[in-house]
């Protein structure tokens, strides 16, 4: 009888390929991510059905949480010049390597006198320091220089308007959003982004 | 043998004859460990990017003298009064006169409470209008103790119902403050 010998077939295939383009896209993946900056004022947003997404650009974000507020401006040519015009407004200077850092900042919330002391801090050191939150009240409204100078620098630098958003915690009392939504509209910015989860569909 | 040999060729002597060994090494877990960081970096970076609601507010009239009153028909307005604790008491039409079935009434947020109610009365106000331009106007009205997320909720609720017009409106009669803080 002849026997029929099988030929063996090699079970491994060739993974060259297939390695390389995974390692491609990987490395794309990577390089386009962005580093999640850890938030200066961590807040619970409140959910909504609602699925735009927020502009990655010539965006100023107002975090309001536990009555203090926060003022986080994007863009690093931006925030330069906004420190800028603030530095200006209110008589305190700030050498270029202070600028430098404040351009790649996380949100503060600090009167404009003491920020330096915040932009000296290693950026791990920063979360750790109670934040007293921008003065928004009538006596001393940093809050709407911010928002005002920061829109200043956005149309100097991007020649575009400035959105803003607004970030609050979901268990703040309506007349502390109320607030910020007045110093805003006070600038006869009437439209303006409130910030909020992802909601299931079944809501 | 079509193998380049790179000796000095000094020695003819003793030839070292390395060993020959396996070139193709083994990629699956090379594979596995680069899909893998492929996925979390695809999900990380889609999924970062925060939602946001677009807000729309009137213009703020700086001289209180100067208003100009707008006036509508109340049977077309619905007003959602917002409380504490969640609390949500809507009226149609006005306060002293409601429309029929449009008394003060308390609701829960959600699907089975005042979205039912926002669908049934936008439903009527287009049967009682006849024109599809002139749907329902709905009167929010956050109190100094509601929170933000009563107001996300609200407004969501506007969304999913797809209400025409709504405007968030500050201030409060003494009547409608009796009626959130009354039992």
């Amino acid at each position: 009888m002849a026997k029929i010998k099988m030929k063996k077939k090699s079970t491994s295939t060739d993974m060259t390929a297939m390695c390389d383009v995974a390692f491609l896209l990987l490395t794309f993946f990577i390089l386009t991510a962005t580093a999640k900056v850890p938030e200066a004022l961590p807040v619970d947003t409140p959910a909504s059905t609602v699925q735009t997404k927020l502009p990655e650009s010539d965006l100023a974000t107002i975090t309001i949480g536990k009555g203090k507020v926060f003022f986080d401006l994007k863009g690093r040519e931006v925030r330069k010049r906004a420190l800028e015009l603030m530095g200006e407004k209110y008589g305190v200077t700030f050498t270029q390597e202070e600028m430098d850092k404040f351009a790649l900042m996380e949100g503060f919330g600090v009167p404009i006198q003491s920020l330096s002391q915040i932009i000296a801090l290693k950026s791990a050191d920063r979360n750790k320091v109670e934040q007293p939150g921008v003065p928004k009240d009538s006596l001393d409204n940093q809050l709407k220089e911010w928002i005002y100078n920061s829109r200043i620098a956005n149309i100097e630098t991007n020649d575009k308007e400035l959105q803003i958003a607004i970030k609050g915690d979901a268990k703040e009392e309506y007349p502390a959003i109320k607030k910020v939504m007045d110093i805003l509209q006070d600038q006869k910015i009437n439209s303006f982004s409130l910030v909020t989860g992802l909601r299931g569909k079944d809501f | 043998m079509a193998e380049l040999n790179t000796d000095g060729g000094g020695d003819k002597g003793g030839k070292v004859r390395s060993k020959k060994q396996n070139a193709k090494v083994d990629l699956t877990a090379m594979v596995d460990l680069a899909f893998l960081l492929i996925t979390f970096f695809m999900l990380t970076t889609t999924l970062s990017k925060p939602q946001s609601m677009s807000l729309g507010l009137p213009d703020k009239e700086d001289d209180p003298n100067k208003k100009t009153d707008v006036k509508v028909d109340e049977n077309r307005t619905m007003t959602i009064l917002l409380g504490d604790n969640d609390k949500l008491v809507r009226y149609v039409g006005l306060l002293a006169t409601p429309v029929a079935g449009g008394t003060p009434k308390d609701f829960v947020y959600g699907k089975d409470g005042i979205r039912k109610e926002l669908i049934d009365r936008k439903k009527k106000v287009l049967e009682y209008t006849g024109n599809k331009e002139k749907g329902i106007i709905v009167i929010i009205k956050p109190s100094k103790k509601s929170n933000y997320r009563n107001l996300i909720d609200i407004l969501d609720e506007m969304a999913i119902v797809d209400v025409p017009t709504y405007a968030i409106v500050n201030d409060f009669t003494p009547e409608e403050t009796k009626l959130l803080e009354g039992k």
